[in-house]
């Protein structure tokens, strides 16, 4: 099945080959808009973006699968990043991941209903660990005791990843 | 004269919201700086840069003035571009910097801009930080609405365009050739140095890539001059320093202080000492890919030469006895990094520790040289099996002789950034590796 990208992509992309001079560097901001626009990146997906920058699609193969907000696999409208590195483990980050886990009754990396929990690694917010990040919405000094709380309010208000894309 | 605790240039902003956007920025004196940088000569403020011992606060902490000094002068294009992609654990500045006061950081480009003549410039923006993001791109916007940024920016002739680029979750994009090359559309992998990228950087071009803070102090340099910014400052490092504090004390945060303040007074008068009342263990000193400090060495200042050559800090060792050379016979004690100090207090399991910084960099590996692809990686099954009980005899030196195999071998310094914490903590809790693989043998 061939993908087609919305009209407002289209114009975006359009709008960033302006900023460079070739369309290889748009390749990132366009691997964004295919998974907001398709939920992840899909062979289809990485083939539209090939076809639009005049790339190979090795090479958008490549790259899609170098960095780590990227998935070939669908995902939760939330996106659930926690961070155990080392400040946020120092203040009981790993309870904190266990907690989810089990709220959510899966394992990171896994995706359940509206959720998708990723162990993270360190996300810039080192002075008010253990924290967690869900699109533009960071929690900081979080507890086992919020967990709950988090989650209920991220049914409530989604923040997925693709609101700034 | 000196910068105190209080004194504030890049942080003067932090819980003021009126000052995200470009009408408050002004009323504030916002982009007064640049319209006196448009007047000037573009050679005299890369001078007054130079004078003012500003130093990158990304990490290496590099006289900007002389990276400056570097583009060629008959160069036919030239571009900046600002590192934000704020990844080095234990550092929370540049997120904060960006939220808080995103014209400062674009003003401080347009000056750097004019300066080096650049006119397509970008800022690098890590993937994660979507909040920041969204500020900065309407930043931007405004900033080109108000014609600070443009084919003539303020009526001076000068062309200046800016793009914010956001990457998509590599901290090897922090690294400046490995950002450029993500820049350009492809995987985020270090490039060979030489050529550096202030003479062939990005789409071949002389490039000055320079990090949020460095950036975000310029507009201060044009305002009050070279000179005056030194003096804040001690020795050859001008100006204040952003220091992120986490881990183990009562009061973390993200603080502007004077650059010569010592480990002991930041975590005592400033962070309200260690939690629960307990001892320092180890400091880690900027960053966690600085080798740590334990409690003796903390009256040193948080200086980048003090850090590097102060005697009260012990050189890191390969194997007991045996010095690590970084070349030449310079030993590595510790290096100031970009300022993350991450406290661990005296019931800190420093295995359990290592492990965790260990397992970050055989994650990040960006996996083009084998010693760093492969080492990093055992670096985190050995150092995971010691700190979980299950080592074996010989492990600990298997550990040090795995970093050591790494270190200096590689393309960038990632390699470096996890060999050098190993054999830092080994070097300095070595007993404690020992203990728990001697439980395992009894």
């Amino acid at each position: 099945m061939s993908l087609e990208f919305s009209a407002e992509a289209q114009k975006k992309i359009a709008a960033l080959c302006e900023r460079y001079p070739s369309k290889r560097p748009v390749v990132l901001a366009a691997l964004h808009l295919a998974q907001k626009e398709f939920g992840h990146l899909s062979d289809d997906a990485l083939r539209l973006v090939a076809k639009v920058l005049d790339l190979p699609y090795p090479h958008v193969y490549g790259v899609a699968t170098f960095y780590t907000m990227f998935r070939r696999e669908p995902a939760g409208r939330n996106v659930l990043r926690v961070c155990t590195n080392i400040s946020c483990m120092l203040r009981g980050a790993y309870d904190v991941l266990d907690a989810f886990e089990r709220r959510l009754g899966v394992e990171k990396g896994g995706t359940a209903g509206d959720f998708t929990l990723v162990e993270e690694e360190c996300i810039a917010a080192c002075a008010n660990a253990p924290a967690v990040i869900c699109g533009t919405r960071y929690f900081l000094d979080v507890t086992t005791d919020q967990v709950g709380e988090i989650l209920e309010f991220l049914r409530k208000n989604p923040h997925p990843e693709s609101e700034v894309v | 004269m000196p910068a105190e605790i209080g004194t504030k240039l890049v942080s003067a902003r932090f819980g003021d919201d009126s000052a995200r956007t470009v009408a408050g920025y002004e009323k504030q004196g916002g982009y007064q700086a640049l319209r006196k940088a448009l007047a000037m000569r573009p050679d005299d403020l890369v001078n007054e840069v130079k004078a003012s011992n500003l130093r990158g606060r990304g990490g290496a902490g590099f006289a900007t003035g002389v990276k400056w000094g570097f583009v060629p002068k008959d160069a036919k294009a030239v571009h900046i571009v600002c590192n934000a992609d704020e990844s080095e654990p234990g550092t929370c500045k540049d997120r904060e910097l960006i939220f808080w006061d995103p014209h400062l950081l674009i003003e401080g480009m347009v000056i750097t801009a004019f300066a080096l003549k650049a006119v397509h410039n970008y800022i690098y923006i890590r993937g994660e930080m979507m909040r920041e993001y969204a500020v900065l791109a309407k930043a931007v916007d405004e900033a080109y609405q108000r014609g600070y940024l443009g084919k003539n920016v303020l009526g001076s002739g000068f062309e200046c365009h800016l793009t914010v680029h956001r990457g998509a979750g590599a901290y090897i994009c922090g690294e400046e050739t490995a950002l450029l090359n993500s820049l350009e559309g492809l995987r985020g992998q270090p490039r060979l140095k030489p050529p550096f990228p202030a003479v062939k950087g990005l789409f071949g071009n002389p490039t000055i890539v320079n990090n949020v803070e460095t950036l975000m102090n310029v507009p201060f340099i044009v305002d009050k001059g070279g000179p005056w910014f030194a003096e804040l400052g001690t020795g050859r490092s001008g100006g204040t320093r952003m220091l992120c504090v986490s881990g183990h004390v009562n009061k973390p945060g993200v603080f502007e202080l004077p650059i010569g303040i010592t480990f002991r007074e930041l975590i005592d008068d400033v962070c309200g000492g260690v939690w629960h009342g307990r001892q320092v263990k180890a400091v880690i000193p900027g960053g966690v890919s600085m080798p740590p400090l334990s409690i003796d060495e903390l009256d040193v200042p948080i200086e980048f030469d003090a850090l590097m050559t102060d005697e009260r800090i012990k050189p890191v060792e390969v194997l007991p006895g045996q010095l690590f050379d970084m070349g030449g016979g310079r030993q590595l004690r510790t290096m100031a990094g970009s300022g993350g100090v991450v406290v661990m207090d005296d019931h800190t399991d420093i295995p359990k520790a290592c492990w965790r910084i260990m397992k970050f960099f055989a994650h990040e590996s960006c996996g083009q040289c084998t010693p760093c692809r492969e080492g990093t990686g055992w670096l985190e099954k050995v150092s995971r099996r010691v700190a979980d009980g299950h080592g074996k005899p010989g492990d600990v030196d298997l550990l040090a002789t795995i970093a050591h195999g790494i270190a200096g071998n590689t393309i960038c310094a990632l390699g470096d950034a996890a060999a050098w914490p190993m054999l830092g903590f080994l070097t300095k809790w070595r007993p404690e590796f020992e203990a728990k693989i001697a439980k395992v043998a009894a």
